[in-house]
């Protein structure tokens, strides 16, 4: 355990912490001993969650119970998250809704609902944290987005578009930031086996947690701005993306 | 990533460790302590499952609803001082080891996968190579939460509701949900194990090596195929914990996969006698020392996943019975021989001794004597006939088979082998159900 120098532990900010990709990464986080500010909404599964952190080797956790759907409570928040850590090194925002495509088809409110917990709420953060991180000239911002931002399909595009947002507006963020020292990290995972898809019938495309996990730690370490989790899907969305316009409306995608 | 075409309308068939039987069941995955009882009450009979290793139908149940444990892993609490484990059920025995063995502890009992959750291990009492000085698994669950399908839960130990306690260890999954264990962990300070194989021919060379060995572990692969001179030859193993400080490094990740289900007529009696002689040869000498990894020690067939397709698409048998001391060398020598005669026998069979540490389940397996474990591949009617007159061979000496292992008991068989099943029944959940539950109670013919 003890065969490199001890690091200072990384105080991790962890927004939606009861997600399977936050809860998967966040354990890779812990066995290098780090301190968590873990922010969800349901009591019962923040303490499971840091319990689990505690026991593999966090130095510390501690839980805020918060709907973020609920913008106006984002910068008190997150004030309190820095001030309870003593500073925030990385940010990861892992909350998010999948959202019943046939009804947003429908309802303009539950395309609304998507977009706002996916991107409004995701906004709200991240130009907070962006004002901080930029302030203390360090830091990472990393977001879970998903594939699904890459194209327009005509079976989930207001989730798409949701995440479609969420990249765009990161890009810029970045841009803006990187010069003063700040990762902005865009994670894209395609299949995910996750109680967000677990109505979905598995194939062979179908990634672990714990894999797009690593994927995502080594990411962080080595400063990326957007990366394919797992990366074999840069390929699948270069196709995706490349599928000719007239060819695409008639695809069932 | 977000795609919403919903799941095939048709459920797909679930099958276990064996892949015999395969039932139609609903599965549904769960994540945390909470999501049980379901928040819509299923219309069917329920039943825990956590990676399905077990090998006939103690985890299956045609037209039910499979509760799927594997994603509430989380660990609870861990204490380095004394090696107690608080985790969820659905934590497996390769998450506690990569866990727990870089911190210098082993579990106190391991059966010959990593690949069992820790529910799975205490439903099904399971045991390991070191029974005869420690016991089953069931001896070292300090505590569990037992979860029933009317949303009531409360705590088990020996002193807590403690007949719940016994009922719930070897329990087969049937008394509710267990939703997190407690369990004693135990101090090593390497990952190596002291080795020593000695081989063996015959069944009385055995028994002595039984009766002398002084290891913490001790197993015996046996030969079930080969007859004559060579009948009942096999490889006495035996191991301890090094007391030598050295690497507590975790487990590197299983590469290989068996990539597709070999078609029938690969394993056959000539096959399986070159790999059984294979064996017995591939350690030259009378003897062999020396350290080695306990991966390859306890967990041989982990090193290759999806093992169980080398039989084929009509899957495997297993049979596993214990029989007591005073009829147990006649007994063992009655059932070599029908094996040996029927020439079904694959490569992996192993033979040793329980101890006589009690077990704390109502329903546990274990009993003091000798126990024989091996795989047939599925030949229809040959393969059956053969397990039903091994069961017929156990119950004439007294022992009993093991229901984890299990896919051919008749009513009449089980209920001799655990007399006290009705007791059991008493305290099984009446929204849960197994396969192999309404089989041994009559309430399902064995299926052809």
């Amino acid at each position: 355990m003890a065969d490199r120098l001890p690091a200072a532990p990384k105080r991790v900010l962890a927004l939606g912490a009861t997600s399977a990709i936050a809860q998967a990464t966040l354990r890779l986080f812990a066995e290098q001993h780090a301190a968590f500010f873990l922010v969800g909404r349901d009591a019962q599964k923040l303490a499971a969650v840091r319990d689990d952190l505690l026991t593999r080797g966090a130095s510390a956790a501690t839980t805020f119970i918060v709907d973020l759907d609920d913008t106006g409570a984002h910068p008190a928040m997150l004030a309190h998250a820095a001030t309870a850590l003593g500073g925030i090194d990385i940010a990861f925002l892992a909350h998010g809704v999948l959202g019943d495509q046939p009804d947003a088809e429908k309802n303009y409110a539950t395309a609304a609902a998507i977009l706002h917990t996916n991107f409004l709420s995701a906004v709200s953060l991240v130009t907070w944290l962006a004002n901080y991180f930029e302030a203390e000239h360090r830091g990472t911002i990393a977001v879970i987005s998903s594939v699904a931002g890459d194209r327009g399909r005509r079976s989930n595009y207001v989730y798409g578009a949701s995440k479609g947002g969420l990249n765009i507006f990161l890009d810029g963020v970045r841009n803006r930031i990187d010069r003063a020292g700040v990762q902005v990290l865009t994670i894209k995972p395609g299949f995910v086996a996750t109680p967000m898809t677990a109505h979905l019938k598995k194939n062979a495309l179908f990634a672990e947690p714990a894999q797009v996990a690593k994927h995502i730690l080594h990411a962080i370490e080595k400063g990326k701005d957007v990366i394919y989790a797992p990366p074999f899907w840069a390929l699948i969305m270069l196709v995706v993306r490349s599928v000719p316009r007239r060819l695409f409306k008639k695809m069932n995608m | 990533m977000g795609n919403s075409s919903s799941s095939a309308a048709e459920t797909p068939l679930f099958e276990s460790w064996g892949r015999y039987p395969r039932f139609q069941a609903d599965v549904v995955p769960l994540h945390w302590n909470g999501d049980f009882p379901l928040q819509h009450a299923p219309l069917t009979k329920q039943l825990p499952v956590g990676l399905g290793r077990s090998y006939g139908d103690v985890c299956l149940l045609e037209n039910g609803t499979l509760l799927q444990t594997a994603g509430m892993d989380r660990f609870l609490h861990f204490d380095p001082s004394t090696g107690m484990l608080r985790c969820e059920a659905g934590v497996n025995l390769q998450q506690i080891l990569d866990f727990s063995v870089p911190r210098g502890y082993f579990l106190p009992v391991t059966p010959g996968t990593k690949y069992v959750t820790v529910g799975g291990a205490i439903a099904n009492d399971i045991h390991g190579k070191n029974h005869h000085v420690a016991g089953t698994f069931g001896r070292h669950v300090l505590r569990f939460e037992l979860a029933r399908s009317d949303g009531t839960r409360f705590v088990c130990s020996p002193i807590e509701n403690p007949e719940w306690f016994a009922a719930t260890i070897g329990g087969m999954g049937l008394t509710g949900l267990i939703t997190w264990a407690e369990i004693h962990l135990r101090p090593i300070v390497s990952r190596k194990i002291e080795y020593r194989g000695d081989k063996f021919h015959g069944i009385d060379e055995f028994f002595a090596l039984s009766q002398s060995a002084s290891s913490e572990y001790t197993v015996a692969w046996i030969d079930c195929v080969s007859t004559g001179r060579n009948f009942a030859r096999g490889i006495f193993m035996q191991g301890d914990h090094s007391e030598t400080p050295g690497p507590l490094t975790r487990s590197k990740e299983p590469k290989l996969t068996f990539p597709f289900s070999l078609p029938e007529f690969a394993l056959n009696r000539f096959s399986m006698a070159a790999f059984n002689a294979l064996y017995f040869h591939k350690q030259l000498a009378q003897q062999k020392i020396g350290p080695v990894d306990y991966e390859p020690f306890f967990y041989p067939l982990d090193a290759v996943l999806h093992w169980n397709r080398m039989y084929g698409r009509q899957g495997l048998l297993q049979f596993q019975n214990v029989l007591p001391h005073e009829s147990g060398r006649e007994g063992m020598i009655e059932i070599l021989k029908a094996i040996t005669k029927s020439g079904l026998a694959s490569f992996l069979a192993v033979i040793k001794f329980f101890g006589d540490v009690p077990s704390v389940g109502m329903m546990s397996f274990p009993k003091p004597g000798p126990m024989l474990a091996l795989d047939f591949p599925i030949r229809r009617d040959v393969s059956f006939d053969l397990v039903d007159r091994l069961a017929r061979i156990t119950l004439e000496h007294g022992g009993r088979m093991y229901s984890a292992k299990d896919a051919r008991m008749t009513p009449e068989q089980f209920q001799a082998f655990y007399p006290q099943w009705q007791e059991f029944a008493r305290f099984i959940d009446p929204g849960f159900d197994s396969a192999f539950w309404q089989r041994v109670t009559g309430r399902r013919p064995l299926v052809g």
